[in-house]
């Protein structure tokens, strides 16, 4: 189908972007990589009355190294994502779980930041983002104010976004060393999670010293499994398959999924 | 909204509506009907093209953002009349049936072998995994792939068939314009 109408805006700065989003009132939208919002234009699940392409903000994107974090900026694909040496060496699980979502052609254009403000409950990126302790740096009328993932992620599709606020960078602590791994349950290609579990553990001589965990499409938003992380911490490898019973969706068929692929998840991250 | 694309090395100036998908441009406007629309929803490939050197799906995007930049589509591989060695590949190892789903998967597979020029099937699979086709059964599409990096590979076959674009095959991050 044809979208609806709507104007369409290049700012040339952030500062641009959050006037116009001001100006242009509750019914204007931001578009990213549109891999997400292009879909719903065309089934006309929206309408904005204005879209503005925060595209061309080369500030947006990138990956910076930041003393004991990494500043990812909103606009960096998840092809860039993929592909970089900082998220490689300091945050093995971003690229190892964008490396499962949707197919080549999407990761082109798709961004990391859309995906966290998208917040589809089944969205990839949401329980890493929780689990790794992430913050959204956020830009509106009233300066910048940072929100931690924590409290990003409200609802289904609902995040902490105002409506004329935009999310530029995601700050990500390092987790230099530490083993991660991506277990995501589909059953066709290039399909959503039913359940995926997202895990970095830092492992020395044997013993966990410290583990994250997190998991997607149990609930409204990411959850994460903290009762599996406290289990495990000073404990050895083995006490993985005791602590992965404490996953828990609330739900019974995911419930057992969520052990299951827990189980997994933190066997393959110690692992590698 | 004025914008100005290079498409296939020919560069269109145009005045569009914002709301009018690439795909639609493509095969409206400039009538390039070989690029095709198979759902509303991202997910068939169908409709993939190469925006500076990164295959995308055409639907997914505004003729609007594309001003600026460089589209190849599947009307773009052949020269001087032969065809691309993918395009070679496909018809030779019988990798369509009604041919709906072939300009989008040779436009992938080119961004495929451009990642890993000599990739195991598994890789061919992955690689493909944004385009549906509801013929062949995919045997023969990972056939035609793995023949078609064979051909492609420097040494391999008349020189002729070597010729695969620069601008086709050269990775470079999308630029923001
Ligand atoms: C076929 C297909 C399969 C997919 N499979 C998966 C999958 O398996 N797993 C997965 O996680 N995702 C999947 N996706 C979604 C994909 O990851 C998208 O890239 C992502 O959800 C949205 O990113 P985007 O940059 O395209 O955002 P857009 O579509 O541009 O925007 C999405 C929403 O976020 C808002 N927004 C975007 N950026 C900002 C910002 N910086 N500040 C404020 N608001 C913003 C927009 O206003 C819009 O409401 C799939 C998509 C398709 C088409
Ligand atoms: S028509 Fe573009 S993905 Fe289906
Ligand atoms: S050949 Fe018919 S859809 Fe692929």
């Amino acid at each position: 189908m044809i979208p609806a109408e709507f104007r369409y805006l290049f700012p040339s700065t952030v500062d641009e972007a959050v006037r116009m989003l001001a100006d242009e009132g509750e019914d204007a939208k931001i578009i990213a990589g549109g891999q997400s919002l292009v879909p719903v234009l065309r089934m006309r699940l929206a309408a904005p009355t204005a879209l503005i392409d925060i595209g061309g903000l080369t500030e947006l994107t990138g990956v910076r190294d930041d003393g004991d974090s990494l500043l990812i900026g909103a606009m960096t694909t998840h092809y860039e994502v993929q592909r970089d040496h900082l998220i490689h060496d300091h945050a093995l699980l971003l690229k190892l779980v964008t490396d499962t979502v949707a197919d080549p052609q999407v990761r082109h254009r798709g961004t990391f930041g859309g995906s966290l403000c998208h917040a589809d409950p089944a969205g990839d990126l949401l329980a890493p983002a929780l689990a790794l302790d992430a913050v959204m740096i956020i830009a509106g009328p009233g300066g910048r104010r940072e929100v931690p993932a924590a409290e990003f992620f409200v609802d289904y599709f609902t995040t902490a976004l105002a409506p004329d606020e935009i999310l530029i960078d995601v700050r990500v602590p390092k987790y230099t060393g530490w083993g991660a791994h991506y277990e995501k349950l589909n059953r066709v290609a290039q399909a959503w999670s039913i359940v995926a579990v997202a895990a970095a553990v830092q492992v020395r001589g044997g013993t966990i010293e410290a583990a994250r965990v997190g998991l997607t499409n149990v609930g409204s938003g990411p959850v994460r499994a903290v009762d599996v992380e406290s289990a495990l911490v000073g404990q050895p490898v083995s006490a993985i398959a005791e602590a992965a019973l404490r996953a828990s969706s609330g739900d019974g068929y995911k419930d057992n999924l969520a052990r299951v692929l827990t189980g997994r998840a933190l066997t393959a991250a110690v692992a590698g | 909204m004025h914008i100005s694309v290079n498409v296939d090395g020919v560069t269109y100036a145009d005045e569009v509506e914002p709301r009018l998908l690439l795909v639609h441009y493509l095969r409206e406007r400039l009538g390039k009907t070989g690029t095709v629309v198979g759902c509303d929803t991202g997910n068939c490939g169908a409709c993939t093209v190469h925006l500076d050197g990164h295959s995308v799906k055409s639907c997914q995007m505004f003729a609007v953002q594309a001003n600026g930049h460089e589209i190849t589509t599947i009307e773009g591989l052949a020269r001087d009349g032969k065809l691309h060695p993918v395009q070679e590949a496909f018809r030779t190892n019988h990798a369509l049936q009604c041919g709906f789903c072939t300009p989008g998967m040779i436009m992938q597979a080119i961004d495929l072998l451009a990642d890993e020029p000599d990739p195991d099937d598994e890789t061919v699979r992955k690689g493909l995994e944004g385009n549906l086709c509801r013929c062949t059964g995919y045997q023969n599409i990972v056939r035609a792939v793995q023949d078609a990096a064979q051909r492609m590979k420097p040494g391999a076959g008349p020189k002729i068939e070597q010729h695969s674009d620069e601008h086709v095959t050269a990775k470079q991050p999308v630029g923001g314009e």
